[in-house]
């Protein structure tokens, strides 16, 4: 398994508690269309996601985040840095 | 046709469901007549006032009136112009005096509102490469303070010192951070755990603190300084911000502090140099206000009484509220969803009580809840009244059995 694909799937663990439409997950995806999660959902999920990699997602960098893939890619990124 | 107003559909399609129902809209209140702190006229009805910010009552203290007409009447209807032109008259200063003696600090800056004293406090101390580091439930003008600014901004859960702790731990040793706490949290009226965020901050390097004491000034701690006063972490606060919309009794926002550059923040915030200053009347009753309340100690007793009563009753008669315990002078009555909330405020309204209804996104976890916000004024018999309409409307609508 590559590590792209086993951030992914840690990622979507992640999504599911709060995937209550139970959409199919991939990375285009979207949090706000395909999701229709509102910022308080958001705000838990980013604080969820913060601590199963050990990283910081600033507010500014979630602005840039609207599918899955692209946060997996962040993630990618973070954890490296 | 889809304009820029299509995004709101949504929303108007929402409130023109909720008022089909024939409720009265929860956001449109007008009082006809305001008779006292905790009494006004609205469409022709008395009613208790129980959901304003007037926590010590000083709307209508007498020597804060005649200060107000005095300094109308001495300088005028308004200044016309920013603090750092023309906008500065004796009032302003004067009011920065009672602030600095209010908190024994040795700078005061006085805002046009409190709104713009996070906006400005916020943008301006933390820059590009600057961190802030803020509480998941902060007030709208601390996000917007944030969103204003170029730092970068990192939110922790609600209260959570762990999640705190944590999230500084993975910041950059090196970089500035401004950690913005509030004393009291306004939706559901809980206090911080100030003492032990505090120790968490000191852990790591680089970090300065404000804190927000809007709902705590007044009657926290042996000076009504605020929370950070009454929890023993004076020293440890590097910036209070605060306002005169609640217990001081009018308008205009603050900041204080012991900080020796404070001075140059006059020059470099811009929501304190591009607006007008408060007017002179304004000003001057806040300062009036200010040093009265440096002398409350009756009120703030009475104060604390009223709220430690409403919540026992409210507990007793069945309510779930926002905190098990009357921590500040805010009581959240949480009801299961819109429908609800509004039938029970309608019905309080009718009762002749006037609560706030606050709703999500201003709420945490999405709930719907009736906000009672007490004042030092009001009367133990408007005490047993209060919890007599709420007896009433809550097994009228079915929110208690």
């Amino acid at each position: 398994m590559t590590d792209r694909q086993q951030i992914f799937d840690q990622v979507t663990a992640q999504i599911a508690p709060f995937n209550k439409k139970e959409a199919a997950l991939s990375d285009a995806t979207t949090f706000a269309g395909d999701l229709e999660w509102d910022s308080l959902t958001v705000m838990d999920f980013v604080a969820a996601i913060e601590d199963e990699f050990d990283i910081i997602i600033t507010m500014n960098m979630q602005a840039e985040i609207e599918t899955v893939g692209q946060l997996v890619d962040a993630v990618a990124k973070l954890r490296d840095a | 046709m889809a304009d820029l107003f299509t995004k709101f559909d949504p929303l108007i399609a929402e409130r023109e469901a909720l008022l089909a129902t024939g409720v009265r809209d929860p956001f449109a209140i007008v009082m006809d007549k305001v008779l006292s702190p905790t009494r006004a006229i609205i469409k022709g009805k008395e009613t208790i006032l129980l959901g304003t910010y007037n926590y010590m009552g000083m709307t209508f203290d007498p020597d804060v009136i005649q200060a107000g007409k005095d300094a109308l009447d001495n300088f005028g209807a308004g200044t016309t112009g920013s603090r750092v032109l023309n906008g500065t008259y004796q009032g302003h200063k004067e009011v920065e005096e009672a602030l600095k003696e209010f908190y024994g600090t040795d700078h005061a800056m006085v805002f046009s509102t409190g709104y713009q004293a996070n906006l400005g406090m916020i943008s301006t101390l933390a820059g590009k490469g600057d961190y802030v580091v803020l509480d998941a439930d902060s007030h709208a003008s601390i996000y917007d303070g944030c969103f204003l600014g170029d730092a970068e901004i990192v939110r922790f859960r609600h209260n959570s010192v762990e999640d705190l702790d944590k999230r500084l731990g993975r910041l950059p040793a090196d970089a500035l951070k401004l950690v913005v706490l509030e004393g009291v949290y306004s939706m559901l009226g809980d206090v911080a755990p100030l003492p032990e965020m505090v120790a968490a901050i000191r852990k790591h390097e680089n970090c300065m603190i404000l804190v927000d004491e809007a709902h705590g000034m007044g009657f926290f701690g042996p000076n009504g300084r605020g929370v950070y006063e009454e929890q023993g972490v004076e020293k440890d606060i590097d910036f209070v911000v605060g306002t005169f919309s609640k217990s001081v009794g009018t308008v205009g926002g603050f900041c204080v502090s012991n900080h020796p550059k404070f001075e140059v923040l006059r020059l470099v915030c811009r929501p304190y140099v591009f607006t007008a200053s408060l007017p002179p009347s304004v000003v001057a009753t806040a300062a009036t206000s200010i040093r009265k309340l440096m002398h409350a100690a009756d009120k703030r007793a009475h104060l604390w009484k009223n709220s430690k009563r409403l919540h026992k009753g409210l507990v007793d008669l069945g309510f779930t509220l926002g905190t098990k315990s009357p921590q500040s002078a805010i009581i959240a009555v949480i009801l299961t969803d819109q429908a609800q909330a509004v039938a029970m405020w309608q019905a309080l309204l009718e009762e002749g009580l006037y609560v706030n209804m606050a709703r999500p996104p201003a709420t945490p976890a999405g709930t719907f809840l009736l906000r009672c916000s007490l004042c030092a004024e009001h009367s133990d018999e408007q005490v047993d009244q209060i919890l007599a309409m709420f007896e009433a409307a809550g097994k009228a609508t079915g929110a208690i059995a």
